[in-house]
């Protein structure tokens, strides 16, 4: 649906559907929905479950770092445009925390659909409950990180946009707002990149270090306690999700391929070992 | 009607993407004595890449043509493959995980309300199921995934997954067929500039011999010089994962990665480098793995030919003393 200009526009618009969408904003500003995952923290022991399907729960987690990089660019974005950031996860009641880390970032109010099958629901479906529970907004971008490192598959977002109808862009460098929507930095491979046009709204999936995190403050932390925190349940989304249309059939710890070889020792002894092979096995001394 | 394969054959600036070839050689895998193996090249003008891809042994080469392809953008892209793909019916539809797939591949997925098991690394044949295998939690466990839902299936492979110089060329040239399509206004929302290169590239990390690489275990910035010492040492270039180049710490030429240089040296020591998935697609093609890490777990240690499970800043030291005594020796 394009987006509306003129204010003509807009009273036809909201004429033909009164109810069915907020008329887009007509100011600079920009309403901004970050989706992110909690994830098993980066060194954490990971233990297989007793089917072997999944990991046990009984680990620490953290935010999806592509994610937290998202959510710094929405925050910048509105300190520079002014608007609204919204945060939304899809997970149990732990995912809870990297809502609340958000609003102390921030973000001005949160979604949590809380519900422990959310875990194992593939991208498609995490796309479509997402959907489903925003679909009463009107956001003018919606960013995700590039991609999980738990499942790490980059498709979230950009299911998402398809399921919006909206343009997208992915592995976003930079974004600049300007008067036909916004200007994005995509990054490419073996250092190119490349500036891409799109109107708004749009889905963004965002790579990391695009920017630097910030810290929550102590007063950040001290607000977050009173910002919006809005639950849905599994059943409020039921209708949108459906099968996964894909299945881990088994989760295992690699077989090795490659011999490795352990050099143990002090690190004199290492050290000497390794100069060792390097000369003799290696051949590059 | 034979099961078959569409294998979809990324092009840039007139040329078919390398990686393509391993994609090939997936599919040729994959097709067995069973299956029918097409492929498809799309963008404009792509006809005299669908006869050199025709050079290979499979079915049939597909031009999907239209002057909106180029540049290439995620609507034109799904559009027109969706488009194809619907009067084909293929059961298998692979690609390479690249970054230009990654932007499409899950937008035409789910515009023909189908799924897309993504970086995948192989696959295994049990009985009649086919079950694909990707790496995940940044490389520490490995998942064996199955397509619950009806085909078209979509697969991407990872860059190395296999070989391109094993792809089988065919007897005689493959049949080529040029299917235009027609992208109306509207359809096509993005408006994309030149490609270009940021900073100029003072250093080809691609012909070093030798590469002594730094991850997040140097922990800070002034550690770096230890790392360049030993890399001066044994005569060699510095590099670094993606996140040191994030934080400035060492210039973007200098990134090791799927968004930075894929390289293949003599020797690539990796210090304090865990060896997450985008890493090491950047440097698995290396002859001699040598790595350093204090954690047990770390997915680098799968890959390494040599491996220290210890402090870096214990080892590092000691070691660039015994480069410079074995080079003074000999």
């Amino acid at each position: 649906m394009p987006r509306a200009n003129g204010s003509l526009l807009i009273y036809t618009y909201a004429f033909i559907h009164p109810f069915s969408e907020t008329p887009r904003n007509e100011e600079p500003s920009l309403k901004i929905l970050v989706c992110m995952k909690q994830v098993p923290q980066k060194d954490a022991p990971l233990k297989l479950n007793e089917s072997g399907t999944w990991i046990r729960e009984d680990v620490s987690y953290e935010v999806n770092e592509p994610d937290a990089y998202a959510l710094e660019e929405a925050l910048r974005q509105k300190e520079k445009h002014g608007g609204t950031v919204v945060v939304i996860t899809a997970g149990p009641a732990r995912a809870q925390q990297v809502l609340r880390e958000a609003l102390a970032k921030g973000a001005d109010r949160a979604i949590h659909l809380e519900d422990p099958a959310f875990v194992g629901l593939d991208a498609f479906n995490t796309a479509r409950a997402f959907a489903a529970a925003i679909q009463s907004e009107s956001f003018d971008l919606i960013f995700t990180g590039l991609q999980s490192d738990d499942y790490g598959y980059a498709q979230t977002g950009v299911i998402l946009a398809e399921l919006l109808g909206w343009p997208h862009a992915t592995i976003i460098m930079q974004i600049e707002k300007n008067d036909t929507g916004i200007r994005v930095k995509r990054e490419l491979e073996a250092g190119y990149f490349q500036f891409v046009d799109m109107p708004l709204p749009a889905v963004l999936t965002i790579q990391s270090g695009i920017n630097k995190l910030r810290y929550a403050t102590l007063m950040g932390i001290k607000q977050a306690k009173t910002k919006p925190l809005q639950k849905v349940t599994l059943a409020d989304v039921q209708s949108a999700v459906s099968g996964n249309l894909q299945k881990i059939e088994r989760l295992y710890v690699p077989q090795k391929t490659k011999k490795t070889e352990l050099l143990e020792g002090s690190a004199a002894e290492i050290a000497k070992k390794l100069v060792d092979k390097l000369r003799n096995e290696v051949r590059v001394l | 009607m034979a099961d078959n394969i569409v294998v979809v054959v990324e092009q840039r600036d007139g040329k078919v993407n390398r990686v393509s070839w391993e994609t090939l050689t997936a599919g040729q895998a994959l097709a067995g004595s069973g299956w029918a193996l097409d492929a498809a090249v799309v963008g404009k003008n792509v006809e005299s890449l669908a006869h050199e891809v025709a050079g290979k042994k499979l079915r049939k080469v597909y031009a999907i043509e239209s002057p909106s392809f180029e540049p290439y953008t995620p609507d034109a892209f799904a559009f027109g493959l969706k488009q194809f793909l619907q009067s084909q019916t293929p059961k298998l539809v692979l690609m390479p995980h690249t970054y230009q797939v990654r932007d499409f591949v899950p937008k035409l997925a789910t515009a023909m309300g189908r799924t897309v098991i993504s970086d995948c690394i192989g696959y295994k044949k049990e009985g009649d199921r086919l079950l694909f295998t990707r790496q995940m939690f940044q490389g520490k466990l490995a998942a064996d995934v199955t397509f619950t839902g009806p085909p078209p299936w979509f697969v991407t492979f990872q860059n190395g997954a296999f070989r391109g110089d094993k792809v089988e060329a065919g007897a005689s040239a493959a049949p080529v067929e040029t299917v235009q399509i027609e992208i109306g206004d509207g359809v096509i929302r993005e408006k994309p500039q030149p490609v270009f290169k940021e900073a100029k590239q003072a250093v080809d990390l691609t012909q070093a011999e030798i590469i002594v690489s730094i991850g997040r275990g140097i922990k800070e910035q002034q550690n770096i010089q230890l790392a360049q010492r030993l890399a001066e040492a044994l005569g060699g270039e510095i590099a670094a994962s993606r996140p040191i180049c994030d934080a400035g710490w060492l210039p973007m030429d200098r990134q090791i990665g799927s968004s930075g240089q894929t390289v293949a040296p003599k020797l690539y020591l990796a210090l304090g480098i865990s060896g997450a998935i985008q890493h090491i697609v950047g440097m698995k093609g290396s002859r001699t793995i040598v790595a350093v890490n204090k954690d047990s777990e770390a997915p680098i240690l799968e890959i390494a030919d040599y491996a220290v499970v210890g402090n870096l800043f214990d080892i590092v030291p000691p070691l660039i003393e015994e480069v410079k005594k074995a080079k003074a020796g000999s």
